[in-house]
């Protein structure tokens, strides 16, 4: 290109051969791949600040006291600016989302069964992330008088998917069931999220 | 022309340094320290800034708070996350209201900010004869002569000249502007313990402490100058390649 | 005027788009085959720097305006968890203070390159006159973006700078309560000088805009100060100034990288690392380095209304400079008592500067006097008067005569090199 250009208003002075073209352009090449890693490099910073920052990262966990919560109901707290759902879940509750087979669901990849979605032990807890899997809205269902859909878990209002009492999906349109936080147990009655 | 466009664009560079230059006249006085940190190529001695961190803890952070500094941020000079833990959780923090609507307190975690000593600046001045004792965060870089000018004072204290009249619970100090400061010594020899044996004098105290003023004040330092010298090798080959093709571009033109 | 542009692009895809948006075929006519006088020396590039220095301001501040936060209460913190916390947010942070001290060392010789070669004159005064606007627009874009982090020199800075326009006789007061939101500088005002400070930025790049399609009317002007006669004086633009201008950016990222890296904090005031307190004025308040000059002059007058007329005078004076200077031969190559007088301004601004950064006290007071005095000299009385009598030296014929004859900045060989090629054509 600068060969061109110099071509054009006839700056051509005598002895000036390839060899001396395919060494420009060799060094144009490298100073236009110097440029170019030069912007990404700078690039880098800009996009960097825009992911979760230092302050943001370190407050990541949430100690919840689960004693107060009865059986049948669940609350919402926060972790990561997320609603978590620690539900105190009813013996029968339990057996159904127990006796539920992995080929029915429609997301039966793991952790699937009810064993995979609560801790050994601690059957009665079930923890996830409240957050529908289709467009982010929050079901409904903590309250035993909140609706529940037909799964007796939790209910979407914005677009009507129905949760069962393990957080899976049961019924569209979201296609993912509720994922689970980590969390451990630091005693029967306190959890640790995060 | 081409020297003089060359020695003009030096001097138009040069002219903004002469100003802060022309202001630091004050802190050219004070006696130059080594730091560990200064240099382009300069880092933070981890042994000297934790034993800074304990410096501040056990005397400075009586009075002087560190609001823009968390726990957390200690993993910058060495210490790991158990560590951390277990110094954060000797603090007592406000843990907001809980479900009665009660304020209650908890344990400090790694996330939480460095406790002030005071509930507020007033407080402060109550408790410090009306003179406030400014946060420490960023303080190494609010002050004219910056590591240089902390370690002098803390270690400038001196019995004031024959004929120089004190203010009432003033101390006199060689480095302080008007050598009045409302602060007393706070360092003296073995004023702490140091774990790993260090010899605890004045000197050596208020070098560790430095370091670590230091460090809280520009925690990323290391990593800027670790950036800083391959910016500028690579800038410098490219000015070398866009040079030698700005010359063969210009090869065939008479200029 | 409708119709379809005839593009010459051969890639579809551009020649599609040039058809209907001919912006393609703009930018290869000013930006690639532009016409340039080939004698250019590095002084030529400080355009494209100022540019692409006000795009990197322009990028790093859109990206910290997403952490900072405009309120008394919060912006000191937010911008130190910006320097700590928000990954890479010191390098944005320090590109960003030291991007602004690079811009004014930048434009301030850009300016300095215009007015030695003569670059106001006829035909190019509106071209001058949207740059001093440019001037002005920086100005009122730094001080404000000072005031944000909210530090002990942004509040008293941002303090003295707005009762400046006290000074002005019966609506000063209530001019100064209205850029205020209060009655005194209190977080309305933050708040709104973040406002300002995000919006002028993009006022600037439309005047940045106009200056330079004023530019490509005129044609640059060039070391010589004589008009382009034939196409054996120009170059096009790309791929010869391209080039050059790429040498330029290249120095002046490193000089920035070594601000930004080894010594970020060097050119601001350690005053600033103190939250503003608004019940405690700092021992001396300076404004940053770029400011001192105009400073030094409003502090030299010793009445209120007097200084602050003057301070904005010395920048109203560049406005009519193209009427000022009455002398025909624009470069300072050929006009020996200029050329002089020049060097002499450049050093009274440096004086300018230090008077600035130092107390109103003792040699200063004389100083500042003498070199506010100076400036106006210079302006209102010697470029007038120099046009009549200085007796300025022949000029070229043309931009490639001095090639030929060997003469200024080429040897001989060159010069024999250049009969070859005129020979050719």
């Amino acid at each position: 290109m600068a060969d061109s250009a110099a071509a054009t208003i006839g700056h051509h002075p005598p002895g000036h051969g390839p060899a001396d073209g395919t060494k420009r352009d060799f060094l144009a090449l490298v100073a236009g791949a110097g440029g170019a890693v030069l912007v990404g490099a700078l690039a880098w910073p800009f996009i960097d600040s825009m992911n979760p920052s230092k302050d943001v990262l370190a407050l990541s966990s949430t100690d919840v006291d689960i004693s107060p919560i009865p059986a049948g109901s669940a609350i919402t707290v926060v972790w990561r600016g997320k609603p978590i759902f620690v539900r105190h879940r009813t013996a029968k509750e339990i057996t159904e989302a127990q006796n539920v087979k992995v080929a029915d669901l429609i997301d039966p990849s793991a952790p699937a069964t009810d064993a995979e979605r609560i801790k050994a032990g601690h059957e009665q807890w079930l923890v996830v992330i409240g957050i529908c899997t289709h467009l982010g809205c929050i079901p409904l269902g903590n309250k035993p008088t909140d609706p529940r859909g037909d799964y007796g878990g939790w209910f979407c209002p914005c677009h009507g998917s129905q949760y069962d009492t393990a957080g899976r999906v049961r019924h569209g349109p979201a296609p993912l069931n509720l994922p689970l936080p980590p969390y451990a147990f630091e005693t029967d009655t306190k959890i640790k999220i995060g | 022309m081409r020297p003089v466009a060359l020695a003009l664009f030096a001097g138009l560079l040069a002219g903004p340094a002469l100003v802060p230059a022309a202001f630091a006249q004050d802190a050219a006085d004070l006696p130059k320290q080594n730091w560990s940190f200064a240099g382009p190529f300069g880092t933070y001695d981890r042994a000297s800034a934790q034993r800074g961190f304990q410096v501040y803890k056990e005397v400075c952070s009586a009075c002087h708070s560190m609001k823009l500094v968390h726990y957390r941020d200690l993993s910058g000079i060495g210490f790991d996350a158990k560590q951390i833990a277990a110094i954060a959780a000797t603090v007592e923090v406000s843990g907001g209201v809980n479900d009665d609507g009660e304020p209650f307190n908890r344990p400090g975690l790694p996330s939480d900010m460095f406790k002030s000593p005071f509930a507020n600046d007033n407080a402060a001045r109550a408790a410090n004869n009306g003179a406030l004792p400014p946060d420490q965060s960023v303080l190494l870089n609010a002050r004219e002569g910056g590591a240089d000018y902390i370690y002098d004072l803390l270690t400038g204290y001196a019995d004031p000249p024959a004929g120089m009249t004190m203010g009432d619970g003033m101390n006199y100090n060689k480095y302080f502007p008007g050598h009045q400061i409302a602060m007393g010594q706070p360092l003296h020899d073995d004023q702490v313990v140091y774990s790993d044996g260090t010899k605890a004098t004045i000197e050596q105290e208020a070098r560790d402490v430095t370091t670590f003023l230091a460090f809280v004040a520009n925690p990323e330092m290391e990593e800027r100058k670790r950036l800083g010298a391959k910016a500028i090798i690579f800038l410098a080959l490219l000015t070398g390649v866009t040079y030698a093709v700005k010359r063969r571009v210009w090869a065939d033109v008479d200029h | 005027m409708a119709g379809l542009h005839n593009s010459e692009f051969s890639n579809p895809v551009i020649n599609w788009i040039d058809t209907r948006l001919p912006i393609f075929t703009m930018m290869q006519k000013e930006y690639g085959s532009f016409p340039t006088p080939k004698n250019f020396n590095y002084f030529w590039n400080f355009g494209a720097l100022a540019t692409v220095n006000l795009l990197l301001m322009i990028a790093t501040g859109v990206f910290l305006a997403m952490n900072y936060t405009p309120n008394t209460s919060m912006a000191f913190e937010s911008v130190q968890r910006i320097m700590r916390d928000v990954n890479y947010g010191w390098l944005l942070r320090y590109l960003h203070s030291n991007g602004a001290s690079m811009f004014f060392i930048v434009v301030y010789i850009h300016i300095f390159r215009g007015m030695y070669y003569g670059s106001y004159k006829k035909p190019r005064e509106l071209l001058w006159i949207l740059g001093v606007v440019i001037l002005l627009l920086m100005m009122a874009t730094a001080f404000m973006g000072y005031v944000l982090p909210w530090g002990q020199m942004s509040y008293w800075g941002a303090t003295v700078i707005t009762n400046l326009f006290s000074a002005i006789p019966l609506v000063g007061d209530s001019i100064v309560t209205l850029l205020w939101g209060g009655f005194s500088v209190d977080n309305p005002t933050l708040n709104r000088f973040f406002s300002l400070h995000y919006l002028m930025p993009f006022v600037l790049i439309a005047v940045v805009f106009l200056h330079v399609a004023a530019l490509h009317i005129t044609g640059s002007n060039n070391p010589l100060g004589i008009d382009v006669k034939t196409p054996q004086d120009t170059l096009p633009f790309h791929p010869y100034y391209t080039a050059k201008d790429s040498v330029g950016m290249c120095v002046w990222a490193m000089v920035l990288a070594a601000l930004v890296f080894f010594a970020p904090n060097f050119l601001g005031d350690p005053a600033n690392f103190i939250p503003a307190n608004p019940l405690q004025t700092p021992a001396e308040i300076v404004p940053e380095w770029y400011f001192l000059p105009f400073y030094a002059i409003l502090r030299s007058v010793p009445d209120k209304l007097g200084g602050v007329s003057m301070m904005f005078g010395s920048i109203i004076v560049l406005f009519i400079l193209p009427w000022l200077d009455t002398s025909p031969v624009r470069s300072a190559r050929f006009r020996p008592i200029y050329r002089v007088l020049m060097w002499v301004l450049v050093i009274d601004l440096l004086a300018l500067g230090a008077v600035g950064a130092h107390r109103p006290e003792g040699i200063w007071v004389v100083i500042g006097r003498a070199s506010t005095a100076w400036y106006f000299l210079h302006f209102l009385v010697l470029l007038p008067l120099l046009g009549k009598f200085e007796k300025t030296l022949p000029l070229p014929d043309s931009i490639s005569q001095p090639v030929l004859k060997g003469g200024i900045g080429g040897g001989p060989l060159a010069g024999a090199a250049a009969a070859q090629s005129m020979e050719k054509n």
